[in-house]
């Protein structure tokens, strides 16, 4: 028996990574902004976007797509901020990928009708930091109450991110939260990461989370594009 | 689940690769596997046999090379290698960096094949 190597270095995530750069085309012809959200389960995902989604409602063109592993509460809690939402029911996977994305557009919405598609992962800090979706913007929420070396124990969910939320910032002090170590901690995994402090309850910080996002739309879109015609 | 779902996708990738030459036999799969990843080696081989059952991979070995987190340290001016936890931080000087080089990993690098002749 004669054994021969076979030389194939290409990534796992390979095809994956083709379909992520094609929606990601898709998305720069249709001038559509993606936003993904990562973070473990209960650290206000769905409560931070329904917030959002319901100030963005009436200036922008807004849908949202939910990954859940089994039920829909989170998108029926989001179809309340007035915009389109779809879930997308992974079952056994623990994140969402673009192939999924891909198929849950698919006979939904036309992206080319859409300013911002934000799409909330299933909840989960592993996986979901492996799967390129076509996004623009990668943000990583974790909540007061989640302990202050969360970006420690997940290191590439922060480091892939491109801004971190700190969530529940109303609940801090019952939980003796230490800001500092958690914005170290942050910054060890991530140096330079912009962090917004909020509260989606009490709308402490929610302004400032909608300027940054403002700013990156109007960073991908140029000055003049974005607005509605 | 993540290896499961790891496992299945090599498999897939392995299974149908366009340029297998007639009656070639796959004896291992080399995968290279970076410390970022949270890919635990254990839970890889178990879901690597679930996931070769019935395909052509069943019964090849699945062989892991582990690649540790290797960062750019720009106040030290060259690349470190990080043991332990994968936190992207130089252990020689303490500094943060934004720069990974290594750890990132989760290819398949290259098989071991054999030829099986035809029967008769």
């Amino acid at each position: 028996m004669r054994i021969r190597l076979v030389d194939v270095q290409q990534s796992v995530l390979k095809k994956n990574v083709t379909l992520a750069e094609r929606l990601r085309e898709r998305f720069g012809r249709s001038g559509t902004f993606v936003v993904n959200l990562l973070s473990s389960p209960g650290a206000g995902k769905t409560t931070l976007l329904e917030e959002t989604l319901r100030r963005l409602a009436p200036e922008l063109r807004a849908a949202a797509l939910v990954g859940d592993q089994a039920t829909d509460n989170d998108a029926r809690r989001l179809a309340r901020a007035g915009v389109p939402v779809k879930q997308i029911t992974t079952g056994a996977e623990c994140r969402l990928d673009a192939e999924m994305v891909t198929e849950a557009l698919r006979g939904w919405r036309d992206e080319r009708e859409l300013d911002l598609l934000a799409i909330e992962n299933v909840g989960n800090l592993i996986c979901p930091a492996e799967y390129d979706l076509g996004e623009d913007l990668r943000v990583v929420l974790f909540s007061v109450t989640e302990g202050e070396d969360k970006p420690l124990k997940y290191p590439l969910a922060f480091h892939t991110a491109h801004v971190a939320l700190v969530t529940k910032l109303d609940l801090a002090e019952a939980v003796a939260f230490d800001r500092d170590r958690a914005l170290e901690n942050i910054e060890r995994v991530h140096p330079g990461i912009p962090v917004v402090e909020l509260s989606a309850r009490t709308g402490d910080g929610v302004d400032r989370w909608l300027d940054f996002l403002a700013g990156a739309r109007r960073a991908k879109a140029g000055p003049l594009a974005g607005a509605r015609p | 689940m993540h290896e499961a779902a790891i496992a299945y996708a090599i498999v897939e990738q392995v299974d149908e690769r366009p340029n297998a030459a007639p009656n070639e036999v796959v004896r291992a799969v080399h995968v290279r596997i970076g410390a970022l990843s949270s890919v635990v080696p254990d839970a890889l081989h178990f879901a690597w046999e679930l996931a070769a059952q019935g395909t052509s991979l069943e019964g090849a070995a699945l062989v892991v090379e582990h690649v540790p987190l290797t960062i750019a340290c720009s106040p030290c001016g060259r690349t470190r290698v990080v043991d332990g936890a994968p936190i992207p931080v130089c252990p020689i000087c303490g500094t943060p960096s934004a720069e990974i080089v290594g750890g990132r990993e989760l290819d398949i690098v290259r098989l071991e094949v054999w030829d099986a002749h035809p029967a008769g």
